[in-house]
């Protein structure tokens, strides 16, 4: 029973990580574009929140009626103006650049608000939890966050697979050359993409900043926990990077149950296993 | 019509680069006596500038000639620093002879590290070699006798057997820490000089190609990144002997060891060996001019990165190649004809 438990602890974090994944996985998938500064896109979207928050009273959850399209706009953006010139030469260019972003974002943020620690505050949902039988505690909040995820990629799914927009994410991935000589704008799509998967990021910037305290530095750690998720998973496919936070979890459970400080260890030690046995991932969908 | 053979010649060593050997054996021997003429403050600035140059140049021999674009290198720094404080903290190992034995060290747990990071390429390669250091930071703050999360300090004891004086102290550690960065830059010249350096250098421009004319991509990449981590993890020993305190954060630190080490490289020109120099100024001078303001020199830094990688991807030493044709460190072997009408036969 008990080692059910940490499977289900383990399975639930993993919808946590899948959330924080689902922006870089996107951005990957669409654009291979290695965004070293998503982690701090995550908890930038927690101190956008956090203003708004201060701004306007708000509740947390309701912070993303302004977290969301200002994250929108910020990808939409960011992509248009700058990413987009760095897709066309090799790994280093979008490596070095989401690099300094994640610099200046970091740098910026403890200039702007200190070094210190941040939480939202979002009551009593945080620590509410239904009890199962055999002494198994499901806490409210880490399954909200399940569902969040599990929705955001069933949207995402229904998105791809069934709209014209899909459709042309879905070319530009395959081939972006030929994408853009069926009239495809690649650099409009991109800036759409990256403004998509923002929405994603600053969701879970919110849900993260509501569950654990956050601070500047915050940021690779995150942007580790979710490329791993997306490594796990397998490029491309966004069940399997769901699959990939689960697995991540679960490693971290197993590893938090066996001793409490090896919780984060145990899961780069399961990521380096799978990467060594399966480099491309558990159910890669894209070939590089 | 024929060109005679003698009229034709590979040439190596420039003017340019006769006079700027000149120059730099001048600079060296100016380094070389600062402890005689300078403040300890001066010491403790040059070397930061000479450990942080060797780390330059190691990342672009891996980066930007042997397309291994390593985001993990602070393991090896992390490594070679721990190696020292435990050797000397723990087995009273001899000061100097666990420098020597850090570099190996850090070689060594390179091999099989290679043999897991060399099955993923490109992205995963990077994201691979991060997370190993992060595995290397948690193990470290796991171990007790490493001092678990809060770390460990080199003792007074320990800083005797070097010197009872401080000034001497000081002077022994600059020049150990000169000798090493001289030593490194060095070495990549003279690999990049050698029959490995060719090889090398058709992997940076283009790994398919050279592999299709019988260069071992898989071995040259793996004793380069071996050799890499050997050096680094000389150089963390040496870092950490002179700030005296190691934790898993600061030994570890990604930000520290390889995030401005590849802004240098890339500032200055990635895939030269004159890059890292500029590259290393720049970043000392905006920290120095900037020290009053907080972390706003990582801001500027991180800007002049993004824009040198957007407009000049060759950096500021491949505009100057560009523009003037200049090399410094002679590693490039140049045709040289000799003008038509002095040797045309009638």
């Amino acid at each position: 029973m008990q080692w059910l438990n940490i499977l289900i602890q383990g399975g639930l974090l993993g919808g946590f990580y899948a959330l924080f994944a689902i922006g870089l996985s996107m951005s990957f998938g669409i654009m291979r574009l290695v965004n070293i500064a998503h982690g701090d896109f995550i908890v930038l979207a927690a101190y956008v929140g956090m203003v708004a928050i201060d701004a306007t009273g708000f509740d947390p959850f309701m912070s993303l009626i302004v977290v969301i399209p200002a994250m929108f706009l910020f990808g939409y953006a960011l992509q248009r103006g700058l990413l987009n010139f760095t897709l066309s030469g090799g790994l280093l260019p979008p490596l070095l650049v989401t690099f300094g972003i994640s610099v200046i974002i970091e740098n910026g943020l403890q200039q702007g608000f200190g070094a210190y620690d941040h939480r939202l505050k979002e009551g009593a949902i945080e620590t509410a939890s239904l009890h199962l039988p055999g002494g198994i505690d499901l806490g409210v909040y880490p399954l909200l966050v399940f569902a969040v995820a599990v929705l955001a990629i069933g949207s995402l799914q229904v998105m791809f697979y069934w709209t014209r927009l899909g459709r042309a994410f879905r070319a530009v991935s395959d081939d972006a050359d030929t994408a853009e000589l069926m009239g495809i704008d690649n650099r409009k799509l991109f800036a759409v993409a990256l403004g998509i998967a923002m929405v994603f990021t600053g969701i879970a910037g919110v849900l993260f900043g509501i569950r654990t305290i956050f601070d500047p530095a915050a940021g690779p750690i995150r942007l580790i926990l979710a490329f791993e998720a997306v490594i796990i998973g397998g490029l491309g496919s966004l069940w399997g990077t769901l699959l990939g936070g689960v697995v991540l979890g679960i490693a971290q459970a197993v590893g938090a149950a066996l001793n409490p400080n090896w919780q984060i260890l145990a899961g780069h030690l399961a990521f380096l296993f799978i990467l060594i046995l399966r480099p491309s991932g558990l159910f890669p969908r894209t070939r590089d | 019509m024929e060109v005679a053979a003698e009229t034709v010649h590979v040439e190596r060593a420039t003017r340019a680069s006769r006079i700027f050997a000149m120059l730099a054996a001048a600079a060296l021997v100016a380094l070389i006596s600062l402890p005689w003429w300078g403040d300890a403050g001066d010491m403790r600035l040059i070397a930061e500038m000479a450990y942080y140059l060797a780390l330059a140049q190691l990342w672009n021999l891996l980066a930007g000639y042997a397309g291994l674009v390593s985001v993990g290198q602070q393991a090896f720094v992390g490594l070679g620093g721990y190696m020292l404080f435990y050797l000397t903290g723990v087995w009273n190992v001899n000061v100097y002879l666990a420098v020597l034995i850090a570099g190996p060290f850090a070689g060594l747990v390179a091999i099989p590290v290679a043999f897991a990071v060399f099955r993923l390429r490109g992205a995963y390669f990077a994201i691979g070699t991060w997370v190993v250091s992060e595995v290397f930071a948690l193990l470290a703050s796991l171990i007790g006798s490493l001092g678990a999360g809060s770390g460990m300090s080199l003792t007074v004891p320990i800083l005797l057997e070097i010197s009872h004086q401080r000034d001497v102290r000081n002077t022994i550690i600059y020049l150990m820490t000169l000798a090493v960065s001289l030593f490194v830059t060095t070495v990549v010249y003279l690999l990049l000089r050698s029959r490995h350096g060719l090889a090398l250098t058709a992997i940076r421009d283009s790994e398919s190609a050279s592999a299709s004319l019988g260069v071992n991509t898989f071995g040259a990449k793996f004793i380069i990144y071996v050799a890499t981590a050997t050096c680094t993890g000389l150089i963390g020993a040496l870092i950490f002997l002179q700030k005296l305190r190691i934790s898993p954060e600061a030994g570890f630190s990604v930000n520290d060891w390889t995030v401005v080490v590849i802004f240098m490289v890339v500032i200055g020109g990635i895939g030269t060996i004159e890059g890292p120099f500029i590259g290393m100024l720049i970043f000392i001078l905006l920290r120095e001019l900037l020290a009053d303001y907080g972390t706003y020199y990582l801001i500027l830094l991180g800007l002049i990165a993004i824009a040198i990688m957007l407009k000049a991807p060759w950096g500021i030493w491949g505009w100057v190649i560009q523009r003037y044709n200049l090399q410094l460190f002679p590693v490039g072997r140049r045709l040289v004809v000799a003008p038509f009408e002095k040797t045309a036969k009638p």
